[in-house]
């Protein structure tokens, strides 16, 4: 299948709901095939790419942070543009502004930007196909 | 050329308050700004922003007070009147929560629910919010 | 003709929304469409044999295909499917959008 160009809107904070596993693992498909992808983090996904997330122990299961590896978005986002660029893809991940500064998440992963409805806009109408991911 | 986008939002008064605007009406009056061709359906629990007289008054904690409260009735109007976004309500839907027609902001357009398959096929992007 | 993937992450258990989305698979069928509805997280929880189940083997009967996630059905720990639904990887959802066929989420 020819290299298509896919459009996202992600809306869900981190943490909060098992919508943003299956949109990483959507996502990862797509960039393991090749695809460019263009990702519009809206609301309390902006906090996605927010790179002062950290890891934490699990004192219930007794583990240390290292045994506990736990996840954090930042690391998703970051392996999502390592396997789209070994892969020829290119992805173009815009935090909405005016949502970073609310929730005061404004050191992105780098590769990643700060962007507006407009970027949205552009990103729709310039890509084959848009899935919006909405958060109830 | 903008696509022509269908937009169903049916999840309502997530975080209206504290946004003072419901977060998908706001995107998408924004998006329409910036060149879009963006068409609006409210289903569910979303037919009640049509309401007419609707708003409470802002949140107060302590000395803190809202000043902005949101008013989902104007932003309804808004969106037809001045950003030619056209807004459709699924009639069954009022129908089940009591609301009759005669309560809704002017501009808004009823559409069966049985309707909403034919209407996909105009738009080139369809979403639900 | 065109075709669409609706994918489905609610439950009926839950959610008393997802019979609309179930008729919405249906009446893009009648109106002359291939529709695929793609169940995902909790939505996998319909596709275990129970009363719930029945509403979408109609939809199986009815034109709509039925497909599952594998993922969640694991992390659920379901094995058995009700009639005419079939386990799916989440590639399906790339080739849908790499096809350009309209994908809606509920």
């Amino acid at each position: 299948m020819p290299k298509k160009t896919l459009t996202f809107a992600l809306m869900d904070a981190p943490y909060e709901s098992a919508n943003l596993t299956t949109a990483f693992r959507i996502l990862d498909a797509a960039a393991r095939r090749g695809h460019n992808i263009n990702v519009f983090a809206y609301e309390g996904a902006a906090a996605l790419a927010f790179t002062r997330q950290s890891p934490h122990p699990n004192p219930v299961h007794g583990k240390n942070v290292a045994e506990e590896n736990h996840p954090t978005t930042k690391d998703q986002v970051t392996a999502l543009l390592a396997v789209a660029a070994k892969n020829g893809g290119k992805v173009d991940w815009v935090n909405c502004g005016m949502c970073v500064d609310e929730r005061g998440v404004n050191e992105f992963v780098p590769g990643t930007r700060r962007g507006s409805p407009a970027d949205f806009q552009v990103f729709t109408d310039s890509s084959d196909n848009t899935l919006v991911i909405p958060t109830k | 050329m903008a696509k022509k986008s269908l937009n169903i939002v049916e999840t309502a008064y997530r975080a209206v308050m504290e946004e003072q605007d419901d977060t998908i009406l706001w995107l998408l009056a924004a998006m329409q700004g910036a060149g879009g061709a963006h068409t609006v359906v409210l289903r569910g629990n979303a037919v009640n922003y049509a309401i007419a007289g609707q708003g409470a008054p802002g949140l107060t904690v302590g000395e803190w007070k809202q000043t902005q409260a949101p008013r989902m009735d104007r932003d309804v109007a808004d969106l037809i009147e001045n950003r030619k976004i056209p807004v459709y309500v699924v009639e069954e839907d009022l129908a089940e929560r009591g609301i009759a027609s005669d309560e809704l902001v002017s501009g808004v357009e009823l559409l069966s629910r049985r309707a909403l398959p034919g209407l996909f096929a105009e738009y080139e992007i369809v979403s639900h919010w | 003709m065109n075709n669409y993937l609706l994918i489905e992450s609610r439950d009926p258990f839950e959610s008393n929304d997802v019979g609309y989305y179930y008729e919405l698979s249906k009446g893009l069928v009648e109106a002359g469409n291939e529709v695929t509805l793609f169940l995902v997280q909790n939505g996998v929880l319909a596709a275990r044999p129970s009363a719930h189940s029945v509403a979408l083997s109609a939809l199986c009967q009815s034109g709509v295909k039925v497909l599952t996630d594998d993922f969640s059905l694991r992390e659920r720990g379901i094995s058995k499917l009700a009639e005419g639904i079939v386990a799916a990887p989440i590639d399906v959802i790339v080739d849908h959008l790499a096809a350009g066929h309209k994908t809606l989420w509920h």
